[in-house]
């Protein structure tokens, strides 16, 4: 293993720090060991230290979430690493084993003492704390700093074209207009050709000798300032559909997959747009609806079928009916488990062909709930057989993985969903 | 962080002098600071010690702590480290009875620290001071070789669970067993292990030997082991080998690397043995803690319960001291409480010791009535909580006291939780009420590392083998490339894991999805759900893994 020693500065972290401005920078007597906190960013450098130095990336972008209703969720995002040991797997091997833990009280063996809905988002109930109405910027902040971290150090790509679609909403204002006589800001290249003007009209101004500003003389009218002014909002923008299967099938780590990585996309982008995103979310089984909020798209779960074509013409439905298709760069995103009810796509396949013609971006995600089987899922093979993924490949992408996907993974997944 | 003022500290010292009387044992001097909330979380990823060495990940750990204070802060009532003097910590504002009752829980603590022979190692030494010089060590080597000190930490840190606490304190009070005599050597290892030779070969040489008595009465054995030499010439080299592998056994893998690791002796990188030794020493101080969990909370909760209710400085505040005691010892529901099962256990172990119960008359009675009818006045039978507080640790603890008389006497049992996909909710329901089921449930839930052994047959200068004892639960896979990268990184060579792992049948489909297949025709005829095992090799070379089947 060779150490360069050049390269000792470029250790961050938890190295020994100077005081600022100290006379000493190597240790010996008067040095004091102070520890500093490194920053994220800091942190993050040296994860990519560490693939440059032949170690795998070891930081990885979690998330705290506190979930409230009305949209108030408070979504805190943190970097988290692992240390790798050898430990015994304590994991239950599937989801539905039966776990044990203590307990004391009345009651025979066998008998059932309490209930738990399947769907209980976890960390919910660990005390409450009092929060005011402010909460609520909460998710789109971090948001958006998660988006610039995936940007610049994930080396996800940046949108390539973004397009502009006109914004009927979004105003800006600044000093465009022109305004003689009173303003906030003279504008003194203008106000001195109309003094020109002016002094030529005067006959002041020999065509060919030299002009003396001095001798110049200046009318009332001549001073020309700049004034705010609203401008229209040309800016792109983006609006996002989150749609997700909520069949019975997806529960557990399906869903876990899909929404963690649903949330990682809706960060990239609103970074990429600049905020300018706006979400819908969309549940499905045999039937569609669109939600509220991300919590209830988070946590919603029923025992139903699975019918992909409901949701994809709930979205056609909405973007018809609102006509967003003029005002926005629509993106669709949906994550499945890979089942459905129409076993050859014969109803769904239309539906996405239509859904294609506006979107920006369609992107489905396979959490397959087996990665061992080599048979691919039905939502996966019909998409590949109608031929789509080849002839709209600018549009329309598809990305299988392990509903045990790690983020790294999920993050790539990102990468070949926009490629 | 400031100490805490004097009129606290007096309360302190009235606890220590109430204490003592009691019988517990926790030196001269202590510190005692107040602290804030987010001193709490900054320590925490330090184990609460300000001067553990610096390491990245322990800033990824304060950062995360603190956005979840954030979002669900919280308070802890004290801390204490077992450093000498011992150092506790505790939150600015608490009521002087508050005080009073944790102050007696953190003296539980510190007798603990001082008294259980798991601390054994930590009796003689103060961490705090040891690990601020260490701190400054990793410091100075960090200024010349920079990131790669923190590789250093982290590749140890991959294996510094496997310390070998009971190891080291064995070597502590260790009666040093003299080496075996060349003739013993030769007769019970050489012969049997080395050459495995056949019974009549080994009583032909045994009566050799027998004559060489006979006839050389005074020294037989150069005779004996002259002829010895001529017939296994290899015999002398293996004898001192033998010696001297007796004398020097590596205490753990840590200390295996540590001596034998090519990678390490070179000179440019010896910088990095002390570097390996401090985190090994670390992880060493912290062992007998997570391995005292129950016994050490149950302790304490014992004491302050106790002493708080003999205590003059309760009066007026019974119902306040009711209200947090309830909060720290309740017996959930559903769910573990450490503090509260320890408590228990201790309370059960005065009364059987009081009762003459810790006995062989008693424990030889399998009769459920008798054993109720059975007393025998024990008038020492207190002391056996100070006996159990010295030599057990929790495993042992619970092993030993957990019976269906404690069980029956907390109503406690085993909850299970099962899906019921119909209502789409977990059922919690009682599992078990016998006594063999409950301590196996508590036992489970220990620390315990899995157990890994170098194979020094296999091992030699390039390669390093390690085995993995299997204890009916494989490693968690995800791990394995990381912390063998880690190994190889400190050995400098091909490392191979040979270990067991799990395979699991045909998948049936689960949760929800199985309630709908119910309805259809069943997919998987006779499948089999019984996981099999197999043993495989895992190696780790370049830092690419690969994995062979046995």
């Amino acid at each position: 293993m060779a150490k360069d020693p050049d390269n000792k500065k470029l250790s961050l972290g938890s190295d020994m720090a100077a005081p600022p401005g100290g006379p000493s920078k190597g240790p010996g007597p008067g040095v004091t060991y102070v520890h500093t906190l490194s920053s994220v960013d800091e942190l993050l450098e040296r994860d990519a230290q560490r693939e440059k130095d032949g170690f795998p990336r070891k930081i990885r972008i979690g998330r705290f979430m506190k979930p409230a209703r009305g949209g108030k969720d408070k979504v805190i995002l943190v970097p988290t690493t692992v240390e790798e040991k050898f430990m015994h797997d304590t994991r239950p091997q599937d989801e539905q084993e039966e776990q044990s833990t203590g307990g004391s009280g009345e009651g025979q063996e066998g008998e059932v003492i309490g209930e738990q809905p399947v769907h209980q988002t976890s960390g919910s109930g660990q005390g409450a704390s009092g929060e005011g109405d402010s909460g609520g910027h909460e998710i789109e902040s971090s948001a958006y700093d998660l988006g610039r971290i995936l940007t610049e150090k994930f080396q996800l790509p940046n949108l390539k074209d973004k397009g502009k679609k006109r914004s009927l909403t979004k105003y800006t204002y600044d000093l465009t207009d022109r305004h003689v006589g009173s303003g906030q800001v003279l504008d003194k290249k203008a106000t001195f050709r109309q003094i020109v003007k002016t002094n030529i009209a005067l006959g002041r101004i020999d065509a060919d000798g030299e002009i003396d500003a001095t001798e110049l003389i200046m009318g009332p009218k001549d001073r020309i300032f700049r004034i705010v002014s609203r401008e229209k909002d040309f800016e792109s923008q983006a609006m996002v559909f989150f749609v997700r299967d909520y069949s019975g099938s997806m529960s557990g780590k399906p869903t876990e997959a899909v929404v963690s990585q649903h949330v990682l996309i809706y960060s990239w982008l609103l970074y990429q747009y600049d905020r300018q995103v706006e979400t819908r979310f969309i549940l499905h089984d045999t039937e569609a609806k669109e939600v509220d909020d991300f919590h209830t798209y988070y946590s919603s779960t029923v025992a139903g079928g699975t019918r992909v074509k409901s949701a994809y013409q709930l979205v056609n439905e909405i973007v018809e009916k609102e006509s967003l298709e003029r005002d926005y760069n629509i993106y669709v995103f949906h994550g499945t488990d890979g089942d459905d009810w129409d076993s050859d796509g014969r109803e769904t396949l239309p539906e996405l062909k239509k859904m294609l013609l506006y979107s920006s971006r369609v992107g489905v995600s396979i959490a397959e709930r087996y990665s061992g089987g080599q048979s691919k899922t039905v939502v996966e093979r019909y998409i590949r057989n109608s031929g789509l993924l080849h002839d709209q490949n600018a549009r329309l992408s598809l990305d299988s993985f392990s509903e045990n996907a790690d983020e790294d993974r999920l993050i790539e997944g990102i990468r070949r969903l926009m490629a | 962080m400031e100490l805490i003022d004097q009129h606290t500290k007096r309360i302190m010292e009235g606890c220590k002098e109430r204490a003592r009387d009691a019988g517990l044992e926790f030196g001269g001097d202590t510190l005692e600071y107040i602290v804030t909330n987010r001193d709490l979380v900054d320590l925490g990823p330090k184990n609460m010690i300000p001067t553990l060495y610096d390491y990245w990940v322990q800033d990824v750990e304060v950062i995360k702590e603190r956005s979840r204070y954030e979002l669900y802060p919280n308070n802890p009532y004290e801390t204490v480290i077992n450093t000498r003097p011992a150092i506790s910590f505790y939150n600015d504002n608490n009521p002087d009875w508050l005080n009073v009752m944790i102050f007696y829980h953190v003296l539980g603590h510190i007798d603990f620290f001082r008294n259980n022979h798991l601390f054994a190692h930590t009796w003689h030494e103060d961490f705090e001071g040891q690990a601020l010089s260490d701190k400054r060590y990793i410091a100075k080597l960090r200024s010349e070789k920079g990131r790669w000190v923190d590789y250093v930490i982290e590749f140890s840190r991959g294996i510094d669970n496997m310390v070998g606490l009971y190891s080291e304190l064995s070597s502590l009070n260790r009666h040093e067993t003299p080496i075996l005599s060349r003739l013993d050597y030769y007769f019970d290892v050489f012969l049997q292990k080395e050459k495995k030779v056949r019974a009549g070969e080994y009583l032909k040489e045994i009566e050799r030997y027998n004559q060489a008595c006979r006839d050389f009465p005074d020294a037989p054995d150069p005779v004996f082991f002259a002829e010895v030499a001529a017939s296994y010439p290899e015999f002398e080299a293996l004898y001192s080998k033998f010696k001297d592998r007796r004398h020097s056994r590596p205490k753990d893998l840590m200390s295996y690397i540590l001596e034998n690791s090519p990678f390490l002796t070179k000179d440019q990188n010896r910088w990095m043995k002390p570097v390996v030794e401090i985190v090994r020493k670390t992880s060493l101080f912290f062992a007998p803690q997570i391995r005292t969990k129950t016994i050490n909370e149950g302790w304490s909760s014992y004491w302050h319960e106790k002493l708080f209710l003999q205590d003059d400085r309760i009066s007026g505040n019974e119902v306040g001291f009711a209200r947090v005691n309830a909060f720290v010892t309740a017996l959930p529901f559903v769910g573990l409480n450490p503090y509260a099962i320890g408590m228990r256990l201790f309370e059960h172990v005065e009364e059987l010791g009081r009762g003459g119960k810790i006995s062989y008359d008693f424990q030889k009675l399998l009769d459920a009535n008798l054993r109720k009818k059975f007393s025998r006045e024990d008038v020492s039978g207190g002391d056996w909580v100070f006996k159990v507080r010295e030599n057990f640790s929790d495993f042992t603890f619970i092993n030993t006291f957990v019976d269906q008389e404690f069980v029956d006497k907390h109503k406690l049992f085993v909850a299970g939780r099962r899906l019921n996909p119909r209502k789409k909710v977990w059922e919690y329901y009682i599992k078990s009420r016998k006594a063999e089921d409950y301590k196996q449930m508590l036992l489970d839930s220990l620390y315990h590392p899995p157990s890994i052994d170098i194979v020094e047959e296999e091992t030699n200068d390039e390669h390093l083998y390690l085995s993995h004892r299997f204890e009916g639960k494989p490693l968690v896979k995800e791990f394995i490339a990381n912390t063998m990268m880690g190994i190889e990184f400190l050995w400098g060579g091909p490392v191979k894991l040979e270990t067991t792992e799990l395979i699991m049948p045909a998948p049936e489909p689960t949760g929800l999805a199985a309630f709908y297949a119910a309805f259809a025709t069943d997919p998987f005829p006779g499948s089999s759900r019984e996981p099999s095992y197999r043993r495989v090799v895992y190696t780790m070379e370049d830092r690419k893994l690969s994995k062979v089947v046995l």
